[in-house]
């Protein structure tokens, strides 16, 4: 264990002190081979000219080559694997995505992925709304805001052992120890094993997503509200409206581009949820989602790539909409700068 | 904003009411485990953890010693003893002899077993059964009883987890890939948005528009390339082909779009006027970038360090494919996922290290919360 942290402080040193090299290094011998300074006027300008050329590449190379190797050479690679067979080398055409038409598992995946997509997003943003607004009102209201943020510094598997605690079944007539149970059986409910509980186990699942987003979209929006101009809300008082017509007719509309924003991030989270599906249930009774049933195609039997790289490439489709409006909203951002 | 809605002591009592239920919901299952985690237990089974503060009872059934045990005493015989052993600090309210009514008789009274033969249990435990004929039989009389416990809460719990179930060296394991996987990366990624921000070259508008795509590109997307890459080079090379070198390298890959997108938004939003002037004074893009950009980024720098921490600390999914799962390399969230199979009803087990697992990024969280809010704000574009 010594040598392990001794190597990762090592590995810090070399890291930092290899990208500091580099950039000093590079940058230095930029202006020895294309000198700007001690040479007549006109090499001076060529050489200005010629640094400039070449310099940002030195900045950007790294970045660059990184992004290369681990994100765009892997989505290519990907959708090229996806008409492979299991081990990657012989060429089935579109056999995966015919399996991928029929095969039950990938359809439930797909449903249980629609239903996560129609319920967390809205709920997310619906929630933290809601508190966003309330806590605006209240003296202790950062407080509030604070605790209800916490659960995003918390893992996904974190999470789901908090609330698994909470779904935790035992016998009938046993004291019930998980808070959801004692609850129904104080009230003279009947316990439940929440989470095999097909289709309704899903929503037992999107709670734990729902609870570790809202604080996320509590905060961005509360930003917004901010910005919502006082003399629209004036007026509106002025005008007689009343809380519920301020929130929907002026608050709202206002705040609706920050409203999309909140909505496609998670919903960009949703397509990946992984780690509580694989914890909670591993997909057992109908609770299956795609990222996880990748996973389990990845290492199933030693692997199957070529039917791990369909399902991936399933979830890139699903985001593929979402990417393209994210690229035209900051190409207008940026189209002056 | 202050907008009045409805100005009603009532509305604004509603407010109260209904922020203090959020809070609840949304604090209490944390609240859960952090008192599991400090409680004895066989405590944790015998009652509900809001129960932790009240005295937990419990039915237990033991068997009596057996006839060799007897005395003879003013003519009867006579076998004594504690159902608890020796001591343990509990107190018994009811006591019974058939599993069906284990709590038949109160404590402290003689119950009458037929055939002259009477056993009294005792609140502390202390037995006396009595009977006019010498008790027969190398099986002892069963016994039922109802006791309960004060509340007991200790730190065991966090002594076995930590050194007995592993949690303490996946602990170090997380840390040594999420430091320099933290580390790495900003310096690629700042001179990086410096170039994008600040410098005209062919292309910059294409590659600012990649990493914009790239942000929301689903991680699923990478892994199996980059498994099939990671085996090539360790079947190449003849080295293993999980390594923390890998993991670093694959975080410092991953993290990279928000990175730079995050950072270049920020540097691009510097004053002009500072850049152009220190350009005047003859001073390359390189020292502007030390001298100038570099300190005066430090807020953003510090919230894209807190972003890449939780993510990588509290990442299962590239921890799983690219690390093992040997006792050297597993980190704290695929252990928690492990234990989870392994040790399903042990809560003692799984609140203890839940908590030890979340709490460094809840330290990290508390005492850094503004950047992390600056973060939020300035890219929530990123999918997470």
């Amino acid at each position: 264990m010594a040598a392990q942290i001794f190597s990762a402080i090592f590995v810090i040193i070399i890291g930092v002190g290899g990208c500091v090299a580099y950039f000093w290094g590079a940058n230095k011998l930029l202006d020895l081979i294309f000198p700007s300074r001690g040479v007549s006027g006109t090499a001076a300008v060529n050489n200005l000219r010629r640094q400039g050329l070449i310099r940002p590449w030195l900045f950007v190379g790294p970045a660059m080559i990184i992004l290369t190797i681990y994100l765009i050479y892997p989505v290519i690679a990907t959708l090229w694997l996806s008409f492979f067979d299991r081990g990657g080398t012989g060429f089935v055409g579109v056999a995966n995505y015919e399996w991928a038409l029929r095969d039950p598992d990938l359809r439930n995946a797909i449903l249980n992925n629609l239903l996560w997509l129609a319920v967390v997003p809205a709920a997310c943003t619906f929630l933290g709304l809601i508190i966003a607004v309330l806590t605006d009102k209240i003296w202790w209201g950062t407080i509030a805001k604070s605790l209800i943020f916490l659960p995003l510094a918390i893992s996904f598997v974190g999470a789901s052992v908090i609330w698994k605690f909470i779904y935790e079944y035992r016998g009938e007539g046993q004291v019930q120890i998980g808070l959801l149970n004692a609850i129904i059986q104080h009230f003279g409910g009947q316990p439940q094993v929440w989470i095999s509980l097909p289709f309704w186990n899903n929503f037992f699942l999107m709670i734990i997503l729902i609870w570790i987003q809202t604080g996320f979209a509590m905060v961005i929006l509360s930003s917004a509200l901010r910005g919502i101009p006082e003399e629209t809300l004036e007026a509106a008082v002025i005008d007689g409206a009343n809380p519920f017509q301020i929130f929907w007719k002026i608050m709202v509309p206002q705040i609706w581009g920050t409203i999309a924003v909140v909505w496609t991030t998670i919903t960009i989270l949703v397509l990946k949820v992984f780690d509580i599906v694989l914890t909670m249930t591993n997909g057992q009774w109908n609770s299956q989602v795609l990222a996880n049933l990748m996973f389990d195609w990845m290492f199933r039997g030693g692997g199957d790539f070529g039917r791990g790289a369909t399902i991936a490439i399933i979830i890139m489709i699903a985001v593929i909409p979402i990417m393209v409006w994210n690229i035209r909203q900051a190409n207008k951002e940026t189209g002056g700068h | 904003m202050a907008v009045a809605t409805g100005n009603s002591f009532a509305s604004r009592f509603g407010v109260h009411i209904a922020v203090l239920v959020f809070v609840a919901i949304w604090t209490i299952p944390t609240l859960g485990i952090l008192v599991s985690s400090l409680r004895d237990k066989d405590q944790i089974v015998a009652s509900g953890w809001w129960n932790s503060f009240a005295s937990s009872s419990q039915t237990e059934a033991g068997r009596l010693p057996p006839a060799s045990a007897q005395a003879q005493k003013d003519g009867k015989y006579v076998i004594e003893g504690n159902v608890f052993g020796d001591g343990a600090k509990r107190a018994i309210s009811a006591f019974g002899i058939k599993a069906a009514a284990p709590t038949q008789y109160p404590a402290g009274t003689a119950a009458d077993l037929g055939d002259g033969v009477s056993l009294q249990v005792n609140a502390d435990g202390s037995f006396v059964l009595a009977s006019p004929k010498a008790f027969e039989g190398d099986r002892g009389q069963r016994v039922y009883y109802a006791s309960s416990a004060p509340p007991k809460f200790t730190t065991d719990n966090y002594q076995t987890v930590l050194f007995s179930e592993g949690i303490g060296r996946s602990f170090m394991n997380s840390l040594t890939v999420t430091i320099p996987a933290t580390v790495i990366p900003i310096l690629i990624a700042a001179f990086a948005a410096y170039a994008l921000a600040w410098m005209r070259f062919p292309g910059r508008a294409l590659l600012i528009a990649v990493i914009i795509g790239l942000l929301v590109v689903p991680l699923q997307m990478s892994l199996i390339p980059l498994l099939k890459l990671y085996n090539g080079v360790g079947t190449f090379f003849g080295v293993p082909s999980k390594t923390y070198l890998g993991i670093w390298l694959a975080h410092t890959g991953f993290g990279l779009p928000f990175a730079i997108y995050l950072l270049r938004s920020y540097i691009a939003g510097l004053p002009r006027e500072i850049m152009e002037s220190a350009r005047i004074d003859g001073a390359s893009d390189f020292e502007i970038f030390v001298k100038i950009v570099l300190p005066l980024s430090f807020p953003v720098l510090a919230s894209f360090a807190i972003f890449q921490f939780l993510w990588v600390w509290n990442d299962l999914l590239v921890a799983m494919v690219f690390l093992g799962t040997a006792p050297d390399q597993i980190v704290l969230t695929a252990k928690l996922n492990a234990l989870l199979g392994s040790r399903g009803g042990n809560w003692e087990i799984l609140t203890t290290s839940a908590f030890i697992t979340i709490i460094v990024p809840l330290i990290v969280f508390f005492s850094l919360q503004r950047y992390f809010v600056r973060g939020l704000l300035a890219g929530s574009v990123k999918g997470g």
